[in-house]
């Protein structure tokens, strides 16, 4: 099922003539993901980017750093080939004494200086981009819990309800469904807006985490932090929790599905009523000071 | 003092009889015995870390949850009912665990007690440390912490489970009464106090040792590069661990009496816990590492037959990269929710250190470049390290940007790149060095054969466990889970039979080992030939009791 549904995602994108070669092409390039939202079995390279971020990202690794860092790599197992069959004691009986040689020494210091400043300047772009968080469209706060996730949708956008996302235990899968990713709940938001996340928990730490958004946030009890995508296409995108937070640290899943304007409206005004009890009940992270630190 | 009490306390030292029995290894103070102990510590916490390790990689394997239910069966008394909660629990102690004893209980004891106190006097041509006494004092405590390490295991640390699984990292909140309210964390606080302790003594004890007990002659610029980078290591430990332990203190009394460092609600803040716990741990990295970067240098040096390349900017690339290393500890936090200046700051200075890191690789390489190289065991060791080294090396780099690492943090990717540093580079260079002094050491040669396929064994398997793993972190495979979405399974499948291969790797060293017992092929004074200048080369195989009562004279073309 959950098979049919990612061939169909593919077939829209790349045409249905190309499906064998976009495999062949994924293991040849690590940087092509197939993927959506969800990883591909035996992928090897990132899940696809749906946000501006993980675009840039994305492009920063697989463009940038990964062709430098292969590179050096292969340099240096060819220096070392080079060296074990011209230099082993049957080629080169007698070795030679030089000990030093201070250009070649200049040379190895300032050329990786050299490098290093060619991944700087992308790398404090995207750095840049991060984190500094255009006006929000849509604010929406995330609380860490063992071992789920609580989503507040604030009322001055037609929210004022939080629930609770928890997985889907293993027996209770339904077809389409993944397992360890899948949620009850998942947090909706609106396709093409800027979303703030604010991120805090409950009891221990957790980390908010959707690779398809390039986002990662930790979620610290008394604080408030904050993160930021802006999706660019309708699905639903998973992620898990990234912070060692206990017996359930595998089973915490994050699950956002980005539909519409119109069905994210439709939906706000159905959970305000299914949700509608919550909207009273205390909120656990108030008592660790939730309106603390914010960077 | 007077010529005459010099020779009164001479006389006394030459006529102590060598202690034999338990006296000789649980009074120790010679630098050899002291060494010889903390090797055999360390093989024993390297093979319970590494069972730990297979038995996780047994259970990722597969996708849900097959081994660690039986496991906490057995270890933990689990009903069946209860078996899987349980097991969770556990595999998160097994993790913990597993970081906690390779670092402290033997990457750290292998390098720096023993190859150390081994060679570091050996190599300045000193008669023993400064400290002999608090020596065998720092082992003997490192041997109670390991105690406490292991009750650990066994009383109950989050409610109704055993053992702490909080990471080797130890948050808080997981770490404190609202994580872990059982005694297990507590004894795990205490255990890391006293390998705390037994780290600077050594180090007190080395750099005592270094500063003031070379030979005449032997100035610091002609002092070799083992003893330059257990030097730096030193000053690290000195630096660093004073931090670590007023930071499990505050944990500590946070949990047992009532104060709130990393409490907010007591107007705490668990970020605290996480800065000083980096301005350790991430200097404890280049502790792991330093040592090996020198043992490196020597067992290239000698089978290429050739002085090590750039002396000087070795060893100061070595100083570089300790001074660096003390002020980019953030880079272990920049998903916290640091400021955009902070993260520049950080991302800027991690990068730096791969200028001296680079100066190292391509400093051994020279070395090697229009050598005579000879492939003997620790050579195979040596050069595979450099090779793996880079690979870890690089993908730091990647790791380094704090824009990159958004993807990256506490994915599996993590894991690939510490394990290609100090999985394979440091336990590289332990081989290296095992293979390269065990001949100095016991007096007996092994069996190159067998040595040889133990490195080649190690090399493929290990790689075929790690390399697969940066896969797994680009996909987002988040760490330290034990049941993953099933489109994991591949490339775990493969990670777990590299992990099986380099359990026969072990066997195989153990192997050469006790073939080298049994068969006692003599060594010689120096079975490296011309290549080995170094001066534990010009004592005898096993070295006696006490070396250099008369002070050897440095010449001045010798380093």
């Amino acid at each position: 099922m959950r098979f049919a549904r990612s061939a169909a995602h593919r077939i829209e994108r790349f045409g249905e003539g190309l499906l064998p070669l976009s495999f062949g092409l994924a293991a040849l390039f690590p940087g092509v993901a197939l993927a959506d939202g969800y990883p591909e079995p035996g992928q090897i390279g990132f899940q696809e980017a749906v946000t501006p971020i993980a675009q840039e990202l994305q492009f920063f690794h697989n463009w940038i750093l990964l062709p430098i860092i292969t590179a050096i790599c292969l340099f240096v197992l060819g220096l070392l080939i080079y060296v074990i069959f011209r230099f082993n004691e049957k080629a080169n009986p007698v070795p030679a004494q030089i000990s030093h040689h201070s250009g070649l020494e200049v040379a190895w210091t300032v050329m990786p200086v050299m490098i290093l400043v060619v991944i700087a300047i992308p790398s404090f772009r995207l750095l840049t981009h991060q984190l500094t968080i255009p006006p929000a469209d849509i604010t929406m706060k995330a609380t860490g819990k063992q071992w789920y996730w609580t989503y507040t949708y604030p009322k001055d956008q037609g929210g004022g309800f939080e629930f609770d996302s928890e997985m889907i235990q293993a027996a209770d899968l339904k077809p389409g469904d993944i397992r360890q990713l899948s949620v009850d709940n998942e947090a909706v938001v609106p396709v093409g807006k800027v979303v703030l996340v604010q991120v805090t928990a409950a009891d221990v730490l957790h980390s908010f985490t959707v690779p398809s958004f390039g986002i990662r946030i930790d979620a610290t009890p008394g604080r408030l932090t904050e993160t930021w995508f802006k999706a660019e296409r309708e699905g639903i995108y998973y992620g898990q929790c990234s912070k060692i937070c206990g017996k359930d640290h595998s089973d915490m899943p994050i699950a956002i599905r980005v539909v519409s304007e119109e069905k994210y409206e439709a939906w706000l005004a159905e959970a305000s009523k299914k949700f509608a009890l919550k909207d009273t009940a205390p909120v656990h992270f108030a008592a660790n000071g939730a309106s603390g630190v914010k960077q | 003092m007077s010529a005459n009490t010099f020779e009164r306390h001479h006389e006394e030292q030459v006529s102590h009889a060598t202690p034999t029995g338990w006296r000789r290894w649980l009074f120790a103070t010679n630098h050899k015995d002291i060494g010889t102990l903390y090797l055999i510590f360390a093989i024993v916490g390297g093979f319970l870390g590494g069972a730990m390790s297979i038995l996780m990689r047994m259970e990722l394997q597969e996708p849900g949850i097959q081994i660690f239910n039986h496991l906490a069966e057995i270890v933990n008394g689990a009903s069946p009912e209860t078996a899987i909660d349980a097991a969770k629990n556990l595999y998160n102690v097994t993790i913990t665990t597993h970081g906690l004893i390779m670092i402290f209980f033997s990457v750290m004891p292998a390098l720096i007690g023993g190859f150390g106190n081994w060679f570091v006097p050996l190599m300045i041509g000193a008669p023993d440390m400064a400290f002999p006494r608090m020596n065998n004092m720092s082992f003997w405590l490192l041997v109670a912490s390991l105690t406490l390490a292991v009750t650990s295991l066994f009383v109950e640390g989050a409610p109704g489970m055993m053992g702490f699984g909080g990471g080797w990292v130890l948050y808080p909140p997981l770490s404190s009464n609202t994580g872990h309210p059982g005694p297990a964390m507590d004894f795990l606080i205490l255990s890391i106090h006293l390998a705390g302790a037994s780290s600077i003594l050594g180090a007190i004890n080395f750099i005592t040792t270094i500063f003031n007990m070379r030979a005449p002659g032997m100035t610091l610029h002609k002092m070799p590069l083992f003893a330059w980078s257990i030097l730096v290591t030193a000053f690290l430990l000195v630096l660093t661990l004073p931090v670590l332990a007023g930071a499990i203190t505050m944990l500590l009394t946070d949990r047992n009496f009532g104060t709130t460092f990393f409490d907010p609600s007591g107007g705490g803040d668990p970020l605290l816990f996480q800065h000083l716990f980096w301005f350790f741990g991430h200097p404890e990295v280049y502790i792991m590492i330093l040592p090996g970067f020198g043992i490196i240098s020597h067992v290239i040096s000698t089978f290429s037959r050739k002085p090590i390349f750039g002396y000087l900017g070795m060893a100061y690339a070595m100083v570089a990269i300790g001074i660096v290393g003390l002020v980019v500890w953030a880079h272990h936090m920049y998903t916290v929710g640091m400021s955009l200046d902070t993260q520049r700051y950080f991302t800027f200075a991690t990068m730096v250190i791969a200028v001296p890191t680079g100066i190292k690789i391509f400093s051994w390489i020279a070395t090697m470049w229009g050598g005579s190289i000879a492939f003997r065991p620790p050579m195979l060791w040596a050069i595979g390290f450099v090779f793996v080294f880079t690979i870890g090396g690089v993908t730091g780099v990647v790791l380094a940007n704090a824009g990159a690492d958004r993807a990256f943090h506490e994915t599996y990717y993590v894991v690939a790149h510490f394990h290609y540093v100090l999985s394979i580079g440091a336990v590289f260079s332990i081989f290296a060095g095992f293979y390269y002094w065990f001949p100095k050491m016991t007096g007996y040669m092994y069996n190159e054969t067998i040595a040889k396929a133990h490195f080649w064994v190690i090399f493929v398997s290990i790689n075929l466990t790690f390399f697969p793993q940066h896969f797994l972190g680009l996909a987002g495979m988040p760490r330290r889970y034990i049941d993953y979405p099933d489109a994991f399974t591949l490339w775990n499948r493969i990670s777990s039979f590299g992990a099986y291969l380099s359990g026969i790797g072990a066997i195989l060293f153990i192997y050469v080992i006790y073939d080298a017992f049994a068969k006692k092929r003599l060594a010689g004074n120096n079975p490296w030939g011309p290549g080995a200048t170094t001066l534990e080369w010009t004592v005898s195989s096993p070295p006696p009791f006490h070396t250099f009562e008369t002070l050897p004279i440095i010449g001045s073309s010798e380093h």
